[in-house]
């Protein structure tokens, strides 16, 4: 079994909890306008690797994943979708598990589904997997599918089901000023949370620039030209609606 | 056994029978376990003193870099009276010397070698006194005039085509580190008796040449000790009898690093690892109600701005290898002993509080003696002031430990030496580089265009790729090695047996065992380059070009390879190989004093003028550019991030190059985290990730590229005065170097970009 890696990071800080080394994944079928990694779409391109040669180089970095002796850091897998490619994400985790190393997935949800064989796949990822980062980028569903050309149906219901399962999650939200910053869209998506039981930690992300110069690279027209990033007032103000006060 | 009133309340026996800093030291410091809110503010009279200084170094910097200069009086121990930072603030200094009459002046020391002392003067506008140099040119004989009647013509070549550069033939050797700590222990009387007993015990009455040579070493040592006791005494204070007091134990010790700079203008200049020892003071003069913490860390202070003040006048050729001004008065703070305890004192926390206190600044060098194991609450401050001032390095204490106990010094940059027990004979380094373009070009020099060393077959192939070839250029490359190592330790042989003839260091080693271990400390350049070099023809394929004469004029690399800096064990066992290889080679000859060969990966900012005297090389690394400093990855090869470069060096032996491997490492403080009490948790983490894994050494910057550019283009700005940015095993302030190396410093990989 082969998986198709965009790229790997060594030194993550902000990837999950602790030190992580994160390895990003290829392929995507979303079509976020804030998209800051288009070159990861496409689903042919990538480095082939054996969920047994890409541990064994994530293993390397396992000295830098303790503090004072406790564990602080481990493997995040980003993306790109990394479950699009599910069957190598849980191999690959399977061998993390066995040497206690903590595992995240970073995922926007999109290929989650009820449906077999999906289901079943998943229920076998949650057991080897220790933390989700679930971006939930837009609760109206009409606003969903013009930001990333797809509905949000099945991302909300994964959050719900990860929720029943009792599998801890961070909920990421990209801010993006005069898109996914209105008061009435963040309340209820705060209240959408709140009914989940398993939340640690709710983040904010502000929108950036650095992506669009990939954009342009990829010559494809970037369709949030113009936009500003927000300031830090409207970053608070968000953070007060979706009841972030301090993050552990 | 003796016993001196200055000594009550210090607990132990063997340090008083015997010259024994160290045993005094185990059997009465107290590890600090707290925190650094005790820590006192800057005192009026600091910010008084360092407001002056900032005056004067701004002032120097305005006159092109040297505010004034001795032409008339050669400096010795006592060849100046007292001289201060201000002479209507003098009251004001608790630690008081200087090298000169005044401050910032830079002195005269002709004894390396008048030409250079004349060409120093000249090059900032000074006239040496025309008296003093036909004296110097008709009835002495200096170090570089010894060194220079000795040469063989091939090693005059060899140091002309820059095979072998740097050298310590043209500027006092230093790495010597006096073991300042006993002037303030014991007193000058009692270390001029013991010396004394080692005189009378040397030899048993036949004068062979090692014997006579010693005998008249201690001698000198002797008259050196008087010296420095009247030196002391021309500042009023009487250092016969041991330091009484916190203030006195600094005064004492600071008086015996004063003897050294005053004496010698070597490369580096330590202070050594004080700050444990003199806490000891510290504690009990704050039990006994003497003194209080703003005092003690007032002293500490003054003593740091002393050690900001250290000049010496060095020659153009010099500042291009060694840019920024640096004179490594390099101070320990942190380290475990044998015993298990840390040796982290509130005195540690007071030397990084320096940083704080009179802001950032490179000099003195400051160390943390790194283990994962030191008290988290000193590791996160550490690496606060890491993050906030990027002007302190980190050396791993669990790999020095086992070699060189727990009272070792480092005596450069990064090498460690056993305080007050051995010595380094200095040797820059040898360009291994180039080295490999001589098994191309038969030991043509492709620069200056002349043989150089034997005249042996060139590589003629055109393409070359695989593993066949690789075997073939290694083992062509090994027979140059060879020679070059053979050419350099004769080099160094003699310059060091002419160094301690006309420039004996006698202050720094009246302060050293007279039963002394002599380590003799050879270099690599060109790490980086060499094994990513070889890679390329091992899983490349490498185009070689050649001019008319059939020289290597370029080289054009078709596919990619693996390169050092990835944690890609292709790339760095070449590295290793290399390493171990040129090391017995080394080993295989003889050393001057049978001193032991060790080998670093270091290269100061030497590795701007290494890299231009080197033609382009088969990782397609361009002719005539900076080689990548020290151990570190050559520009632009790490694509891993980076904790990969950094397994990369980690792999490297430390056993293998005991003299040290220097590796520097910028970080985005963006990249560590959120805010600061996040970034200097993950700071902390990643240190004890590397050198958990057997690494050496650290130089850690947070900054921003963006702020470096600024920096260049705005030198002006108050903000940069004392902007301080850690190079290959030293720091320096940014603005004070040379456009070249800022331009380097900047190239290199600044990790983290979001």
């Amino acid at each position: 079994m082969e998986g198709r890696i965009h790229s790997l990071e060594t030194f993550g800080l902000v990837d999950g909890p602790g030190v992580r080394y994160v390895v990003f994944m290829q392929g995507c079928r979303m079509r976020c306008q804030y998209c800051h990694n288009p070159e990861t779409w496409d689903m042919e391109k990538g480095t082939l690797w054996t969920p047994e040669a890409l541990f064994e180089r994530a293993y390397r970095y396992k000295p830098y994943w303790m503090r004072s002796g406790k564990l602080n850091g481990g493997i995040t897998v980003s993306g790109g979708e990394p479950l699009l490619q599910i069957d190598f994400l849980t191999e690959f985790f399977k061998l993390a598990k066995a040497k206690d190393v903590h595992t995240t997935v970073d995922t926007s949800g999109n290929p989650f589904t009820m449906e077999e064989p999906f289901i079943s796949k998943f229920n076998e990822l949650m057991e080897v997997t220790d933390l989700f980062m679930l971006d939930l980028k837009e609760i109206n569903n009409e606003k969903h599918k013009e930001l990333t050309q797809w509905t949000n149906t099945n991302i909300l219901e994964m959050a719900k089901y990860l929720s029943d399962h009792g599998k801890h999650m961070w909920i990421r939200h990209v801010l993006v000023p005069g898109l996914t910053d209105d008061e009435e869209g963040l309340n209820e998506l705060n209240s959408f949370i709140k009914e989940l039981k398993t939340v640690d930690r709710v983040e904010i992300l502000p929108y950036h620039t650095l992506g669009e110069v990939k954009w342009d690279e990829l010559n494809i027209p970037y369709p949030l030209e113009g936009v500003r990033i927000p300031t830090d007032d409207e970053i608070k103000k968000a953070e007060q609606l979706l009841d972030i006060h301090e993050n552990k | 056994m003796t016993n001196f009133e200055e000594w009550n309340g210090f607990e132990g026996r063997i340090w008083k029978d015997e010259v024994n800093v160290r045993d005094f030291i185990q059997k009465n410091y107290h590890p600090y376990d707290g925190d650094e809110s005790f820590l006192a503010d800057p005192t009026d009279a600091t910010n008084k003193l360092w407001g002056k200084l900032q005056e004067l170094q701004k002032a120097e910097r305005e006159k092109g870099g040297v505010l004034d200069c001795e032409t008339k009086v050669v400096s010795s121990l006592t060849s100046y009276g007292p001289g201060y930072i201000d002479e209507s603030m003098k009251d004001l200094e608790q630690i008081v010397g200087l090298q000169t009459d005044k401050p910032l002046k830079r002195a005269f020391m002709p004894y390396g070698g008048i030409r250079m002392a004349e060409q120093a003067a000249e090059s900032y506008g000074y006239e040496i006194d025309p008296e003093l140099k036909y004296v110097f040119e008709n009835y002495m004989t200096t170090h570089n005039d010894a060194v220079f009647a000795a040469y063989t013509d091939e090693m005059k070549l060899a140091r002309k085509t820059h095979i072998v550069t740097g050298l310590p033939d043209t500027y006092g050797r230093g790495r010597i580190v006096g073991d300042y700590r006993r002037i303030a222990l014991y007193g000058i009387d009692y270390l001029i008796e013991a010396k004394q007993h080692d005189k009378d015990n040397c030899g048993c009455g036949n004068m062979y040449d090692d014997v006579i040579r010693l005998r008249e070493e201690i001698s000198m040592q002797i008259n050196a000790l008087k010296g420095i006791k009247e030196m002391a005494k021309i500042y009023g204070y009487d250092i016969s009898k041991p330091a009484k007091t916190a203030k006195e134990a600094c005064q004492w010790l600071y008086f015996g690093y004063l003897a050294a700079i005053k004496t010698q203008n070597g490369a580096a200049m330590s202070v050594g690892r004080v700050s444990t020892f003199l806490d000891i003071y510290f504690e009990r003069d704050l039990a006994n109600g003497v003194i209080t913490e703003t005092e003690a860390q007032e002293i500490i202070d003054h003593m740091t701005m002393k050690f900001r003040m250290v000049k010496f006048a060095r020659i153009p050729s010099y500042n291009q290898l060694f840019s920024g001004d640096p004179t490594w008065a390099t101070l320990e703070v942190g380290g475990i002993g044998m015993d298990g305890r840390h040796m982290v004192t509130k005195n540690d926390y007071r030397f990084l509080h320096t940083l704080e206190n009179m802001g950032p600044s490179p000099e003195p060098n400051l160390t943390v003696l790194y283990s994962s194991a030191l008290p988290e609450q000193f590791k996160k401050y550490a690496s606060f002031i890491s993050i906030t001032t990027s002007s302190i390095q980190y050396e791993n204490d669990d790999v020095m430990k086992p070699v060189w106990g727990d009272d070792y010094s480092i005596c450069c940059c990064v090498s460690a030496t056993q305080t007050g027990k051995e010595i380094q004979f200095f040797g820059a380094r040898a360009n291994l580089g180039k080295t490999l373009l001589y098994a191309f070009n038969g030991g043509f020099d492709e620069k200056h265009r002349i043989q150089c060393g034997p005249k042996m077959d060139r590589i003629t192939k055109d393409v070359l790729s695989g593993e066949e070839d690789f075997q073939m250029v290694k083992e062509k490359y090994e027979f140059w090695l060879d020679w070059c190592a053979d050419i350099y330790v004769n080099v160094l042989n003699l310059i060091h047996y002419m160094h301690d003839k006309y420039y004996y260091e006698a202050a720094e080693m009246a302060l050293i065992d007279t039963d002394l271990r002599r380590t003799f400390a050879t270099g690599i350049a060109g790490f980086s380059h060499v094994i990513d070099s070889l890679s390329a023809i091992r899983y490349a394929k490498v185009n070689v070009i050649r001019d008319a004469e059939g020289i290597t004029e370029d080289f054009k690399v078709e596919g990619d390879f693996p390169k050092y800096g990835n944690d890609d064990d292709r790339a760095d066992e070449i590295g290793v190989w290399l390493l171990k290889t040129f090391v017995e080679k080394v080993r295989r000859r003889h050393t001057y004093r049978d001193a032991e060969p060790t080998t670093s990966l270091l290269t100061i900012t030497s590795n701007v003028v290494y890299g231009e005297a080197t033609g382009a090389m088969p990782n397609g690394r361009p002719a005539f550019t900076p080689f990548s400093p020290g151990a570190s990855p050559s520009y632009g090869a790490e694509q891993n991030g980076l904790v990969a470069s950094l397994n990369s060096v980690a792999k490297i032996p430390y056993h293998w190059s005991l003299d040290g491997i220097s590796n520097t490492q910028t970080i985005n403080p963006d990249a560590l985290g959120h805010n600061i009490d996040e970034q200097k948790g993950n700071l902390a983490q990643v240190l004890d990730g590397y050198f958990d894994q057997g690494a050496h050494h650290l130089n850690v910057n947070v900054f921003t590229k963006d702020k470096l550019l600024d920096a260049q283009a705005h030198p002006e700005k108050e903000e940069y005065a004392n902007f301080t940015v850690r190079v290959s095993g030293y720091a320096v302030k940014f603005i004070n170097l040379t456009k070249k190396q800022q331009d380097d410093v900047i190239a290199r990989t600044c990790h983290g970009t979001l």
